[in-house]
């Protein structure tokens, strides 16, 4: 479990976020979703460490992340597994290599071991016989299922995704959501993923937090997003034509 | 000024939360080949012509008939050693190595690669960073140590060729008054400038902010600032180490 309490986050004079708190459970696909430049992914970039918050705390599992020492910060890390909207597998790495990486740096774990876990993972997220391939030489849809299979080779217990389906086609964007309820329920882990895709949210959205004005707004689930009674919620959620559609229609 | 203390704090973390020692050894080997290896064949052109034509402008301004050819091999030897071979080749390392470093750091940045390396619990600066100064140290003095004998080479290949002096003048030239300080001087330099060239250049490429535009322009900076960097230390090595 991972709970953040009054987390607040400015850019000199710019506030972005403003004291919000949030838990997000173990065993769950838990999502922030807002607008473009709402500070869904900055706040995402305080809970794993990439920026520091100037007020609030992040503990996960009960362990202060913000204040714990360097060691701890490092244990926690290593529990950290993370989808970056591009991927952001390593270029000069193959895919095997690539997923490899985090056991080859991060455990002791003998060759033929470390070889087993990659393929199970790759199996896992669909990429059987892809080993051998360079980032370049495959798809953007593959490219986030090597990510997301790197982000869990180390048995992570917290997954982070930031826009998985970013650059995506609705179908392949639906497999990757899916992957990822998929992998949070069979793994226990506690998944976090931002998003502005509505189709995300329906799929997989257990606990759903909504950020605007630098606050948040709403939390809940996505039977409920619906009829959160929030102006700002139902601007982002029947943004389209068909989701105004489907309202008309229900 | 922040700049500096940004560096200096940067350098600082070379040495902070390491990964094994091996993990730090099959980096520094990948990168010696890619600093070092992948660099022979440019610095070995360049100072081929470096020394050819150093000695063939050498004889052209020394008309006076009262000065002995051999004197050509003499100013050709200390213009290499002190000079050619350490500064000219950094600033040619700067470009090829440097320009590189700063690149593949800077979109490493942008593509989030670094991100990914911080959230696993890695420190990508001393991942990252520490093998490529490390390699550079190593390598740079054995690119200035080939860049000299292979620029006195071309000097020897131009009087072997043309008419300008005898083989023999020349390299009675390169036997007379050899001071070996001028080789420990130049093997000092090739560490100071090796060190700064890569320290410079991936300090520039790991905080590029942006898109490919910025990383183009990290690549620049990078040269630009170790090309002056080089310069400075230059003067002020000369400076402490050869002026009595």
């Amino acid at each position: 479990m991972i709970e953040v309490k009054n987390l607040t986050k400015s850019f000199e004079d710019k506030t972005v976020l403003n004291d919000i708190s949030a838990t997000f459970e173990q065993g769950k696909t838990n999502l922030i979703i807002g607008a473009s430049g709402s500070g869904k992914s900055v706040m995402l970039k305080n809970i794993v460490g990439l920026f520091k918050p100037d007020s609030g705390e992040i503990l996960y599992n009960g362990r202060d992340f913000i204040n714990a020492n360097r060691d701890l910060k490092t244990e926690i890390r290593r529990e950290i597994g993370m989808l970056f909207q591009g991927g952001a597998l390593f270029d000069s790495m193959n895919v095997e290599q690539n997923v490899k990486f985090p056991l080859d740096v991060l455990t002791t774990m003998p060759e033929d071991e470390k070889l087993d876990r990659v393929n199970t993972v790759l199996k896992r997220v669909k990429l059987e016989n892809t080993n051998k391939r360079m980032p370049s030489e495959i798809s953007g849809g593959m490219q986030k299922r090597v990510g997301i299979a790197r982000a869990i080779v180390n048995s992570s217990k917290y997954l982070f995704c930031d826009e998985p389906n970013s650059g995506l086609d609705p179908q392949t964007s639906i497999k990757i959501d899916q992957l990822l309820a998929e992998i949070t329920d069979e793994y226990q882990i506690t998944t976090v993923v931002v998003t502005h895709d509505m189709n995300s949210v329906m799929e997989i959205g257990e606990y759903i937090v909504f950020i605007g004005n630098t606050k948040k707004l709403w939390e809940g689930n996505s039977d409920d997003i619906m009829h959160s009674g929030v102006q700002e919620l139902d601007d982002f959620v029947f943004a389209n034509k068909m989701m105004r559609k489907f309202r008309s229609l229900s | 000024m922040s700049n500096l203390g940004r560096y200096i704090l940067f350098l600082g973390k070379l040495f902070t939360n390491r990964e094994t020692f091996g993990t730090y050894v099959r980096l520094t080997l990948d990168e010696c080949i890619y600093v070092g290896i992948n660099s022979i064949v440019l610095v070995s052109i360049v100072s081929i012509f470096m020394g050819a034509v150093s000695t063939l402008q050498t004889a052209y301004n020394l008309l006076n008939p009262l000065i002995p050819d051999s004197v050509i091999g003499l100013v050709v030897r200390d213009l290499t050693i002190l000079e050619l071979a350490p500064t000219i080749t950094a600033i040619i390392f700067a470009g090829k190595v440097g320009s590189s470093i700063a690149g593949n750091l800077g979109t490493m940045r942008i593509t989030e690669q670094i991100d990914a390396l911080e959230v696993m619990g890695i420190n990508s600066v001393s991942y990252l960073v520490l093998p490529k100064i490390v390699a550079t140290l190593f390598m740079y003095p054995f690119l200035v140590i080939l860049a000299g004998s292979l620029a006195i080479a071309g000097g020897y290949l131009v009087a072997e060729l043309t008419e300008v002096l005898s083989p023999a003048n020349y390299f009675t030239g390169l036997k007379t008054e050899f001071n070996e300080f001028s080789v420990t001087f130049a093997l000092i330099k090739s560490v100071v400038f090796g060190f700064l060239v890569s320290s410079i250049s991936a300090f520039m490429g790991y905080y590029t902010k942006g898109g490919a535009l910025e990383v183009g322009q990290s690549s620049t900076r990078a040269v630009t600032v170790s090309c002056i960097a080089i310069l400075l230390s230059d003067f002020v090595l000369a400076q402490l180490l050869l002026v009595r």
